[in-house]
């Protein structure tokens, strides 16, 4: 059958009954405008979390782990080789916090390509002491220009500026619950206590405000140059290496082959951060359900509709079959009014469907816990329009698929022997 | 002799609902062109049942079918849907109009889906049909805005549409007063006349039948005249 008299008989079909069309592109509409978007404001989430945690941790870190020798002697002599042996109440050795023949290191990755860059670190525990009180925390030694280019430090500066860090010696930027906590404003000068001992003033230049209080709490950074001195270290000491990638993906196995070739330990940003990526995928899973149901009710609406239409319509479908027309025209005559319902219901959704989330993008939400948000995060991304359309176009398809192959075995001599 | 239109071959046909019953019997018939045949009998002798066999509608039935010489026992249903649409028009006691369609719309349908002329043409070939029905001023009329009468006038337009080769009638003027009845009457004297149309009706109006040029006489199931 051509496609012109198809549309003709579907169009004449869909106007006799055009007030359960309309109901059934509405239930359309809304399943797709719904979809469109759970998944912008889900995605959009998603893409906030991983930011903050995903964008600033390094994809590879190397460091040395506190934690007993690998090599027990026991294990070593001839005599126990044979044996299973347990040790008890073994201590962990006087490991070297610092990475041995960093420079080198560093530079060897640097040229590696799948690297997107390397930045040295030194995290050392200190105590904070404005007054009586001492808090615990650490300090991150950073190279503050490098770690603004790979993980976005400057986003989280929440008083101050990230430059001072250099321009200004024995400076410190702190966490800003930290900060809270000692009452300390930028420009004063705090005391800071190594784990040996050692007591050193730095100047507050800044606050920092991940928007994990966790993190807040103990979190401050310093130049590499400064926490070197304030720990009395030569200026090689270096204690992590951070290494962004250019796919991410590719860090556990990376992550594994660095370990080995230069005998640190190194950790993986999938391992480091796996409950991360089960809240992204939980997130996913609902946006897709919700919308699943909600279509899955439209195509139910649709199915009765059809239903009804062909129960209402016997008397032409035997005569257009008596007149010519095959069964498997008359069920695509059906398939098609479905389809355009979907259609006609799914373009408008796609419309509903962004300027909800774009809607939705103009409600503030403000909170302590994230600095650089104004309103709610919404990613509009056109795969979902696409995915979209194609959603309602299946469901309308297969909600017509069993009415419509009804209306196509209708045997037209049952029809009118019954007038 | 030219072929004839129309043959049924031996043709029998069992219903199974509520037993096993043989409605007809053996029934041989062939149809010259230009004939207009009647076809009666009592009511339940299996006339209807005979004719949607020989209209190809029912498949289901022993014996052979042949239109234009051609058997139709072995087609798929596609292809016979396909053979009605060029070869068969139908009028039947109810009209089918479908009401979505202006009266005009409705006879153009069985054209469009031939295919076989552009819309245009098929549009003044229908206005032609109507006019030879005397009803060319409803064209553009809703189909249920007219009168019993006009509709089934609209109904035997759309089956004379694609030029069919036979048109097969099931007591077409059993749902019309006389007048009516009469002027459809008429009518399928002028197609026969004038356009030398060949025509299969059925009907249990005796004075009806007597007018045309041949009658099948049916008895339960069996042809007893013809
Ligand atoms: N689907 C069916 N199942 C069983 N018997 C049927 C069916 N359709 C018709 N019949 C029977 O077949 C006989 C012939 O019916 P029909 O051809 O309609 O008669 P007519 O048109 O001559 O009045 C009737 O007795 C009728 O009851
Ligand atoms: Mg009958």
């Amino acid at each position: 059958m051509n496609s012109k008299l198809l549309l003709n008989v579907t169009g004449s079909l869909l106007l006799a009954r055009m007030r359960q069309s309309i109901v059934a592109a509405a239930g359309v509409t809304f399943g797709i405008a719904m979809f469109i978007t759970m998944q912008s404001f889900m995605t959009g989430l998603n893409k906030l979390l991983d930011g903050l945690v995903i964008n600033r941790t390094p994809h590879i870190r190397l460091y040395n782990e506190v934690k007993p020798n690998d090599h027990q002697p026991v294990n070593e002599s001839q005599k126990y080789k044979g044996s299973y042996n347990f040790i008890r109440s073994l201590k962990a050795s006087n490991v070297r916090l610092s990475i041995y023949n960093s420079g080198y290191i560093m530079e060897a990755i640097k040229k590696d390509d799948r690297v997107a860059g390397v930045t040295p670190r030194i995290t050392a525990r200190a105590f904070f002491n404005n007054g009586v009180v001492d808090i615990n925390g650490v300090i991150n030694g950073i190279d503050a220009d490098q770690e603004s280019s790979l993980f976005h430090f400057t986003d989280y500066i929440v008083g101050g500026k990230v430059a001072d860090l250099n321009n200004i010696s024995n400076s410190i930027i702190l966490g800003k619950a930290l900060a809270e906590t000692m009452l300390v404003s930028i420009d004063d000068v705090i005391q800071v206590i190594t784990a040996d001992g050692n007591r050193y003033p730095l100047k507050v230049v800044g606050f920092f405000q991940s928007g994990i209080r966790d993190i807040d709490k103990v979190q401050s950074f310093a130049t590499i140059a400064t926490t070197q001195k304030i720990l009395g270290r030569p200026g090689n000491y270096i204690t992590d290496i951070e290494i962004k990638l250019k796919n991410m993906d590719a860090a556990p196995a990376m992550a594994r082959e660095y370990k080995k070739r230069y005998h640190t330990d190194a950790e993986d940003i999938q391992t480091a951060n796996a409950q991360y990526e089960t809240g992204s995928n939980v997130r996913l899973v609902i946006s897709y359900s919700v919308a699943f149901t909600l279509l899955l009710v439209a195509g139910f609406g649709i199915y009765n509709i059809l239903n009804m239409m062909i129960y209402e319509k016997m008397d032409s479908i035997a005569i257009l079959k008596a007149t010519g027309f095959s069964g498997n025209d008359v069920k695509n005559i059906f398939i098609a009014i479905s389809v355009s319902i979907g259609i006609a219901g799914g373009l408008p959704g796609l419309l509903f469907g962004y300027l909800l989330a774009t809607g939705i993008n103009q409600i503030p939400f403000q909170t302590e816990a994230l600095p650089t948000l104004k309103t709610y995060p919404v990613n509009h991304n056109p795969v979902f329009y696409i995915v979209g359309i194609l959603f309602a176009l299946l469901t309308t398809y297969l909600a017509g698929l069993f009415p419509a192959r009804k209306a196509g075995r209708v045997d037209p001599v049952d029809i009118i022997r019954g007038k | 002799m030219s072929t004839p239109i129309l043959e049924a071959r031996r043709i029998s046909k069992y219903f199974y609902d509520p037993v096993k019953i043989k409605i007809l019997k053996d029934i041989s018939i062939s149809i010259d062109k230009g004939e207009f045949v009647s076809v009666i009998g009592k009511s339940g002798c299996g006339k209807s049942t005979l004719l949607y066999i020989l209209s190809t509608m029912d498949t289901d039935f022993e014996g052979d079918l042949l239109i234009d010489g051609v058997s139709m026992t072995m087609k798929k249903e596609a292809q016979l849907a396909a053979v009605r649409n060029k070869k068969i028009g139908f009028v039947f006691q109810f009209h089918y109009l479908l009401h979505e369609y202006t009266v005009l719309g409705n006879v153009m349908l069985p054209a469009l889906k031939l295919n076989k002329y552009s819309k245009e043409e098929i549009e003044s070939r229908a206005i032609e049909k109507l006019k030879i029905l005397g009803i060319a001023h409803l064209a553009n009329k809703r189909s249920n805005r007219i009168s019993g009468g006009e509709k089934q006038r609209v109904a035997i337009a759309r089956a004379l549409i694609n030029d069919p080769h036979i048109i097969m009638c099931d007591e077409p003027t059993g749902n019309l007063d006389k007048t009516n009845s009469a002027l459809v009457f008429d009518i399928f004297m002028q197609l026969t006349k004038e356009f030398n149309q060949t025509l299969l009706v059925v009907t249990h109006d005796n004075n009806f039948a007597a007018a045309t040029d041949r009658i099948i006489e049916m008895e339960d199931g069996c042809i007893i005249r013809q």
